[in-house]
C-alpha cells in the first residue's frame, strides 16, 4: 500500500492516535514536573539527599523501557489501565532530567547574587521564588525539553502493552511488514518531537537571564 | 569595653571550619557609633569571615558578637540582616531585576508603599552620584563603577544604621575607585552609619578608616587611628606599611 493513500484513508485514526500520544506524554511530563522540580529544589537545600535522589533517578533511567512497563503491570490501580501505566513509566523516565536540571540551575546561580540576597535579609522562600527559580528557569526548561522529546519517542513503545498512541501504528506496521504503516506512526511522532523541541527552545531562550556585559 | 557607643562588639570570637582549621582566633574588638572601622589584612587573614559572622551568613564557633547590645544569636536572623546594610566586591546585583527593583527590594519586602519606594530609589541614586534615569535599566547595561554604586545604594535602601562592606570598591580601576572612596567618605559624614569595612588596601584603610584593625591569621594584631597605625612599633604593622612603600609615600597618599 502506498504511504500517502494509507495516510489519507486512515487520517481519522492517525489523528486520534496522535492526540492520545500527546495526552499520554503531556500528562506524564506534567506529573514529572510536579514531582521532579520540588525534588530538585529539595536536594539543593538538603545536600545529604543529593546523592541518593540522583542515584535513584539514574537507576530508573537505566531500566529498559519494555522491562519497566512489564514491572509495573502487576501494580494495583495503575496496572488496570495501560494508559495509566504508560504515564507512570514515562513520568519516571522524565524525572532524571528534571531533577538534575533544577539542581544544576539553582546551583548555577551566581554565588555573589545568592550571598547578597541572603545578606539583605531575604528568607529562604523569598530567595527561592524571587531569585533562584527565575534565574534557573532557562536551565530547568532545558530539562523539560529533554524530558518531553525523549517521552515522545519512548511513548511509542507503550503501545506494546496496549496503551495506545502512535506506537500502535508502528507495531501494526512491524507485524504486517508494511513500511507505510510504520511511517504513518513514526513520522507524526518525529514531527511532534521536533515541534516540542522548537517551541521549548524558543521559550528557553526568552527566559535566559540577561548576562553581564 | 562596654561603652554605650559600641554598636558591634566582638568578644573572644573564634570561628573554625568543619575540618577544624581555625579562621578566627579570640577576636575582640568593637565598632562604635558613627565610625568606619576598617578590618585590614591580607588574603586569608579572616577579615571577610569576621564580617559574615555579624550578619550570620556564618555562625561563630565560640565567643559572642553583640549588635546594639544584643547577642546576634538572639536576634531574629532576617530582622538582623535587614537592620544591617551589606555590600560586597562582586556586588551581586540581581540580573533579572531593573536597578529600581534591585535597590527597592528590601523596602518592598518591608511592604513600603510603591510611591515611597520610587522616591527612595531616586534619592539613593542621586546620593551615590548616579543619574536617576538608570533606574529602569538592567545591571548588565551598567559599567563596573555604576554597578558598585548601585550596590552601595542597595545596601542603604532601608536606611540601616549599620553597614558591612567587603571590599566594595575592590574590582574598580584606581581612578574610579578613588572617586568612590571620596564620595563614600562625604556620604558617611552626612549619614553617620556604623561601618565595618573590609579591605586589604592600606591606602583605602588610611583614607576611610576612623580606626584600623589589622588582622593576621585570624588574630587581631593592632587597632587604632590611622596616625597610631603608621607610628606603631608592632613588627607586623610595620611590615604591612612597608609593603605599600616608604612611610612618607604612605602618608602622602592620605
Amino acid at each position: 500500500m502506498n504511504f500517502w493513500s494509507f495516510i489519507v484513508q486512515n487520517r481519522t485514526e492517525i489523528a486520534e492516535l496522535t492526540l492520545e500520544h500527546l495526552w499520554i506524554v503531556g500528562i506524564a511530563t506534567l506529573l514529572a514536573v510536579v514531582v521532579g522540580i520540588p525534588l530538585g529544589i529539595l536536594i539543593t537545600r538538603r545536600p545529604e539527599l543529593h546523592k541518593p535522589v540522583i542515584a535513584a533517578a539514574n537507576i530508573i533511567q537505566t531500566i529498559p523501557s519494555l522491562a519497566l512497563f512489564g514491572f509495573l503491570l502487576p501494580a494495583p490501580w495503575i496496572g488496570e489501565r495501560a494508559a495509566r501505566l504508560a504515564i507512570l513509566a514515562l513520568m519516571l523516565y522524565a524525572l532524571l532530567p528534571l531533577i538534575r536540571n533544577t539542581y544544576a540551575g539553582i546551583k548555577g546561580v551566581d554565588r555573589a547574587v545568592v550571598e547578597a540576597a541572603r545578606g539583605m535579609g531575604l528568607t529562604d522562600r523569598q530567595l527561592l521564588l524571587q531569585v533562584e527559580l527565575p534565574l534557573a528557569a532557562s536551565v530547568i526548561l532545558a530539562g523539560v525539553r529533554v524530558a518531553i522529546v525523549t517521552s515522545i519517542g519512548l511513548a511509542t513503545i507503550a503501545a506494546a502493552i496496549g496503551a495506545g498512541g502512535l506506537g500502535e501504528l508502528i507495531f501494526r506496521g512491524l507485524a504486517m511488514v508494511n513500511n507505510a504503516v510504520i511511517l504513518a506512526g513514526a513520522i507524526p511522532a518525529a514531527l511532534m518531537a521536533l515541534a516540542a523541541d522548537t517551541l521549548l527552545g524558543w521559550l528557553e531562550k526568552r527566559l535566559s537571564p540577561q548576562r553581564a556585559a | 569595653m562596654d561603652s554605650p557607643e559600641a554598636i558591634i562588639q566582638f568578644r573572644d570570637v573564634s570561628y573554625s571550619l568543619q575540618n577544624g582549621r581555625a579562621i578566627l582566633r579570640s577576636l575582640t574588638l568593637e565598632a562604635r557609633h558613627g565610625e568606619i572601622l576598617v578590618l585590614l589584612g591580607r588574603s586569608g587573614s579572616g577579615k571577610t569571615t569576621a564580617l559574615k559572622l555579624v550578619n550570620r551568613l556564618l555562625e561563630l564557633s565560640s565567643g559572642e558578637i553583640r549588635v546594639e547590645g544584643q547577642p546576634v544569636r538572639q536576634w531574629d536572623v532576617i530582622k538582623l540582616r535587614r537592620h544591617i546594610g551589606y555590600a560586597i566586591q562582586e556586588v551581586g546585583l540581581f540580573p533579572h531585576f531593573t536597578i529600581e527593583r534591585n535597590i527597592g527590594l528590601v523596602p518592598a519586602l518591608e511592604e513600603w508603599q510603591k510611591e515611597r519606594i520610587r522616591a527612595r530609589v531616586e534619592e539613593l541614586l542621586k546620593l551615590v552620584g548616579l543619574n536617576p534615569e538608570i533606574a529602569f535599566r538592567y545591571p548588565h547595561q551598567l559599567s563596573g563603577g555604576q554597578r558598585q554604586r548601585v550596590g552601595v545604594a542597595r545596601a542603604l535602601a532601608a536606611d540601616p544604621p549599620i553597614l558591612l562592606m567587603d571590599e566594595p570598591f575592590g574590582a574598580l580601576d584606581p581612578l574610579t575607585r578613588s572617586d568612590l572612596q571620596h564620595e563614600f567618605l562625604s556620604l558617611q559624614q552626612k549619614l553617620q552609619k556604623t561601618v565595618l569595612f573590609v579591605t586589604h588596601d592600606l591606602h583605602e584603610a588610611l583614607f576611610l578608616g576612623t580606626r584600623i584593625a589589622l588582622l593576621e591569621e585570624g588574630r587581631l594584631v593592632s587597632i587604632g587611628s590611622a596616625e597610631e597605625f603608621l607610628n606603631s612599633s608592632e613588627p607586623l604593622v610595620k611590615k604591612y606599611v612597608q609593603a605599600f612603600g616608604t612611610l612618607e609615600q604612605v602618608r602622602g597618599g592620605k
